[in-house]
């Protein structure tokens, strides 16, 4: 895409784009490549500079069965939450779509939920599922004991990933609600005349159209889950009971901030930026030719 | 569409009341809380109806929580940042559209690559930088042997330094460091038709006043929609501000959640005031998701596609 009549002053052109590129490199640029400078070395304890230590921060972080931990933690945290919050949106974005009375109103209410900050959303949820107040903690007065997050790390997963989940369906919404609505009526139409119910066009014709969007959102989720978690752990378990909940960004943090460790803590981050990395290539890549429907 | 299907619609109803509930629930559950006094919110279990401690409850969490001044830097953070990428990435998508110079792609991948890393997954490094932002330039100056010519000749040891810590710079900066806007004018711009730019350059109309006249007023249904999509997210933003403020003073609205979550020292807890505090951070969020709705919607799509 080029466009036929431009400017030609370069001096202009660059004073306009420099201080965005400044921010970049500053922000961006020179902080991605110190972090792989640091996984690299090894910090002095008296001083003196680094010390290259090669792959050696590699070998204790993954020596670590914390560190395991935490990634196997986040791995559920990403499907589960991925997983509820696509299916919830994409069960109300497709009945909303049917255009039923009073679709307006629900269109808006159920993008409210992404309004809200992740802290916020985990202060609420905390106290929903605290098991001493009367909302999920009510169980308990049946069956005593049944309901703790506090020591049931299983527990404290659940509770995190539905604050998270919760969230996300606002957001999920409104892309599934978009993609239903490009398509065009009259395919659906159509399909109605030759005799297919609602509930089979759902299926075989508004499903595979919005397949795009299903997987662009996929990618977005995941992605989401790895950085988003650290708001909604922070505020609801801090990586509790027992590590029971401690992702990944949530250890980085920890070891870096915390325990100060910055070589272990920039090596953790290499891997979540390969990770995240290989995502979105997967989306721009894979993802892009795969999912084709004219 | 014209079809009778009245079990399908009554399933529809259903599933969208449902879904209604479930979404608004965590809302109401909060809003009733904060109207409950401290016997009311531990009532096992608790009952819906709202209480009449409302204002009080708003009253404890507005002193403990010192919102006076944490509002005030939330909507600093939130304007600045806001303020701040809309022109910023304004200006450089019409650097990469409208001009031609030799290394515009490679820039424009440079920008655009921002995309894929989010701030937490970089939070050690851009910490780092935050402490010391002139460290880049330093480390430039020392490897060219620079600063050691300077100090021989002038017997001048250089050390920059710049902390943004616990200032609005810091807060603010890092979080206007990604391509979202650049990205959305570029796609405008692109659609913007040829034609208006030859017939003002031959009205005698430079780059800045092609700019400021005929674009800007073109992309206000962009700006409104990037500033509707940037102020929600900038006020959100939790663990970049919690790193690089320690002075509480720099502190933001949705950092004192945390500290208003009761502990069980000295009798109930009271979480009638930690939801009315978290009521206080999520209105001014969504409200302008609820009364932007349209600008929000349509940023959202047009920034991540």
């Amino acid at each position: 895409m080029e466009k036929r009549a431009f400017f030609r002053n370069r001096t202009l052109a660059w004073l306009l784009i420099a201080p965005q590129l400044l921010l970049v490199v500053l922000f961006f640029y020179w902080p991605s490549a110190q972090a792989l400078y640091w996984a690299f070395t090894l910090e002095q304890p008296w001083g003196g500079g680094n010390e290259w230590v090669g792959l050696e921060n590699f070998r204790a972080i993954f020596q670590d069965a914390a560190y395991w931990g935490s990634i196997g933690i986040s791995f559920a945290y990403a499907a589960l939450a991925t997983g509820i919050a696509m299916a919830g949106a994409l069960v109300l974005a497709l009945f909303v779509d049917r255009q039923l009375r009073g679709f307006r109103a629900y269109r808006s209410v159920f993008v409210w939920p992404y309004a809200i900050a992740a802290p916020a959303a985990a202060v609420a949820f905390r106290f929903i599922f605290a098991p001493e107040s009367g909302m999920v903690g009510a169980l308990n007065a049946l069956w005593p004991g049944l309901w703790n997050p506090q020591i049931n790390g299983v527990q404290a997963l659940v509770m995190v990933v539905l604050c998270h989940a919760w969230i996300w369906i606002g957001y999920n919404f409104i892309f599934f609600l978009a993609g239903l609505q490009s398509i065009p009526r009259s395919l659906i139409e159509a399909s109605a005349m030759d005799g297919s119910g609602a509930l089979r066009r759902m299926l075989d014709i508004q499903l595979p159209l919005i397949a795009p969007t299903l997987f662009f959102l996929l990618v977005i989720n995941l992605t989401g889950s790895f950085t988003d978690s650290f708001g909604i752990v922070d505020v609801m378990t801090e990586g509790g009971p027992a590590r029971g909940t401690e992702v990944m960004v949530y250890k980085i943090y920890f070891d870096g901030f915390k325990g100060l460790d910055y070589s272990g803590a920039a090596a953790q981050s290499i891997v979540l930026m390969l990770l995240v990395m290989i995502l979105t290539f997967v989306q721009f890549r894979w993802v892009e030719r795969r999912v084709h429907y004219g | 569409m014209i079809e009778r299907t009245p079990v399908l619609n009554a399933l529809t109803h259903l599933i969208l009341i449902t879904g209604l509930v479930l979404v608004l629930l965590p809302f109401v559950i909060v809003l009733v809380a904060a109207t409950k006094d401290l016997q009311g919110v531990n009532q096992v279990p608790m009952s819906l109806i709202p209480g009449r401690h409302l204002g009080e409850n708003l009253a404890a969490a507005w002193d403990r929580a010192d919102f006076g001044l944490k509002l005030v830097n939330s909507l600093v953070v939130a304007a600045g940042v806001t303020a701040g990428k809309i022109v910023l990435a304004a200006l450089s998508a019409f650097s990469i559209v409208f001009f031609r110079y030799r290394a515009r792609m490679l820039v424009f991948w440079l920008i655009f690559t921002t995309l894929m890393l989010p701030l937490e997954v970089r939070i050690v490094p851009t910490y780092a930088i935050a402490a010391n932002a002139l460290a880049p330039l330093q480390s430039v100056l020392d490897l060219t042997g620079l600063s050691d010519a300077v100090a021989w000749a002038t017997d001048i040891q250089i050390h920059l330094e710049w902390n943004l810590l616990n200032s609005y710079t810091g807060l603010i900066l890092p979080l206007i460091a990604t391509a979202t806007g650049t990205f959305l004018y570029r796609q405008f711009f692109l659609t913007v038709p040829d034609e208006l730019l030859e017939a003002s350059k031959m009205d005698g109309a430079g780059a800045m006043r092609f700019f400021v006249e005929i674009l800007v007023p073109l992309s206000r249904t962009n700006m409104l929609a990037l500033a509707a999509i940037l102020f929600v997210y900038s006020w959100n933003q939790y663990l970049w501000p919690l790193l690089v403020t320690t002075d509480q003073s720099f502190s933001t609205a949705v950092m004192q959640l945390k500290r208003m979550i009761p502990t069980f020292q000295g009798g109930l807890p009271d979480w009638n005031v930690a939801m009315a505090a978290t009521l206080i951070v999520m209105v001014p969020p969504l409200l302008v998701v609820a009364l932007m709705q349209r600008w929000f919607v349509r940023g959202l799509i047009a920034t991540e596609k």
